[in-house]
């Protein structure tokens, strides 16, 4: 059932086999660095033997620098924890305690303390320092990607480089050597996978960063030549705005992370007319799920009746099912509830309908909001607006928004009328409001707050969510 | 007619110029040909924005035309919405 490890081997051993390792790079906004200057090199100032047979947290501020850590340390340490660099901190004593991390990588130049009990701190650099790495590790490394909770906690989704690279098995890209990128972060799901389709295709990467706007990326990718660029669709929206879109001439372009609707579809078709075109399914834990390279909106439903070796899907009361060799293992500190059922299959929670011969994503299930590849769960905004004292409860929901795909908003019933005294509820709002950007991440603050005198509540005592 | 075009670019501004605020964003000085990449807001904000028009203006020319092309500049964007509310 469980497929080989990619080649048997490490990451460094798989990239190595891809051949021409000084003529491969990984371009950060600020540095680069070709895959043959680690050969006889080290981004961990020597310190690599430190790391094998631990429980990692990569938490560097760097893209470049959490890539080169990731690449040395695959098969070295026990667990690799991805930090994602908009982790609040205060959720990194329970994300260190969870893994039991008992060393971090860090890019800081300033020394600084790792989290509570985590006495091990390496520094990855780019400039490389001359080295013999022994990188032919024993561990069959548990790469540990974090990803958004109901509890404003994240969850912590175990994945091997197995299952992380099980889409790009036969995939490799034939013609020139490609130059990968990505809008996303690589600490992310979507990310690590056009990361890992660089390194293990043959190719090289250009790197995004969060400093940077996107004109620049826009120009930096460009000027490398990149030939295959991933983002979601509100990522698009964003480069399709920008004047610097047609400084890349991409041979294939990459969807994924939220629905593709069919006007980015088009856009992207206007704006790259030479370019293969594919928006892709995958979730954290579920996997690379399919690809649809047809240039329209959903997919067509013999994708879930012509079952492949890898994926398998079907759709129960109305998700997305997928059961295949690239979900994740488990979740890490809360054993008790499997990502998969019974069978094997993941519930997505991407909701499906039917259209003639195609099945199109309507929306998520349980409410869960998605704006711009960010998840939102409702509970967690509602329950710090029903924190406010004037409040009696709160539902957040989705609006539709054509540029990061949908926006959060809430509707409010307060314990007592706000009057005819306009006032109040403005004052109201704006202390709501406030609560929320103290408290919760920018995108889960909503965009709206509409009080109503009363919300919808099934016999069960639940709110009504209106779900896809 | 004319009275309806100063209407929806003074309501677009005005927008830009209340999120810019609550999203503590620095804009920059707002003229037809300012990239909008490069106002100062990010996609968070616009989407805010568009929101915002579509209640205050009850168009959505993103969403109703599929041949629009993305607004690169300010001057873009209002033309849009000036378009739509004709």
């Amino acid at each position: 059932m469980k497929m080989p490890h990619v080649d048997g081997g490490s990451l460094w051993s798989s990239l190595s086999a891809a051949g021409h390792l000084s003529e491969r790079a990984l371009w950060g906004a600020d540095a680069s660095v070709t895959l043959g200057d680690l050969v006889r090199g080290s981004s961990l100032s020597g310190r690599l033997e430190l790391l094998r047979g631990r429980s990692v947290l990569v938490a560097t501020r760097d893209q470049l620098t959490a890539a080169l850590a990731l690449i040395e340390l695959d098969a070295v340490a026990r667990r690799l924890v991805l930090c994602p660099p908009d982790l609040p901190a205060e959720h990194l004593p329970f994300v260190a305690a969870t893994a039991a991390v008992d060393a971090l990588v860090s890019d800081r130049t300033a020394p600084h303390a790792g989290p509570p009990g985590v006495g091990t701190v390496v520094t990855c650099t780019p400039r490389i320092a001359p080295a013999a790495p022994e990188r032919t590790g024993r561990y069959q490394t548990e790469w540990v990607l974090l990803t958004s909770g109901t509890t404003g906690r994240p969850k912590m989704v175990v994945h091997t480089l197995s299952s992380l690279s099980g889409a790009m098995r036969g995939a490799r890209p034939s013609g020139d050597p490609a130059v990968w990128s990505t809008f996303y972060d690589i600490r992310r799901y979507g990310g690590l996978q056009i990361f890992l389709r660089a390194l293990l295709g043959g190719g090289s990467m250009v790197l995004s960063s969060a400093d940077e706007s996107t004109r620049d990326f826009l120009i930096r990718a460009g000027g490398h030549g990149v030939t295959h660029i991933s983002g979601t669709p509100s990522h698009w929206r964003r480069a399709l705005m920008s004047p610097a879109a047609h400084r890349i001439a991409p041979r294939y372009v990459r969807l994924s992370g939220e629905i593709a609707d069919q006007a980015i579809l088009d856009h992207l078709r206007a704006c790259y007319p030479e370019a293969r075109i594919a928006h892709a399914f995958a979730s954290t834990e579920a996997g690379v799920a399919f690809d649809v390279g047809d240039g329209l909106a959903g997919f067509p439903a013999s994708l879930i009746e012509g079952q492949g070796a890898d994926v398998e899907m079907k759709v129960e009361d109305g998700s997305l099912r997928i059961r295949s060799t690239r979900t994740a293992a488990r979740y890490l500190g809360d054993e008790d509830r499997s990502i998969a059922d019974g069978d094997g299959f993941v519930d997505t929670g991407d909701m499906l309908e039917r259209r003639g011969d195609r099945y199109h994503f309507v929306g998520r299930r349980g409410g869960i909001i998605n704006v711009g590849g960010l998840k939102v769960h409702p509970e967690e905004v509602e329950a710090v607006i029903n924190a406010h004292p004037d409040v009696r409860m709160s539902l957040v929901r989705t609006r539709k928004n054509p540029i990061t795909g949908a926006l959060v908003v809430a509707d409010v019933v307060l314990k007592s009328e706000p009057g005819a005294a306009n006032g109040r509820a403005v004052t109201l709002e704006h202390e709501i409001m406030q609560r929320c950007r103290e408290a919760l991440s920018r995108h889960k603050v909503p965009a709206a707050i509409r009080f109503v005198s009363a919300l919808a509540v099934t016999p069960s005592g639940k709110l009504v969510r209106h779900d896809a | 007619m004319m009275a309806t075009t100063m209407s929806v670019r003074s309501t677009v501004t005005a927008r830009f110029e209340q999120v810019a605020r609550e999203q503590k964003k620095t804009l920059a000085p707002l003229s037809d040909d300012l990239v909008l990449l490069d106002s100062g807001l990010d996609s968070l904000c616009l989407a805010i924005i568009v929101a915002r028009l579509e209640d205050a203006l009850g168009v959505d020319p993103f969403s109703s035309g599929k041949d629009a092309e993305f607004p690169v500049t300010l001057g873009d964007f209002i033309r849009l919405y000036e378009d739509a509310a004709r």
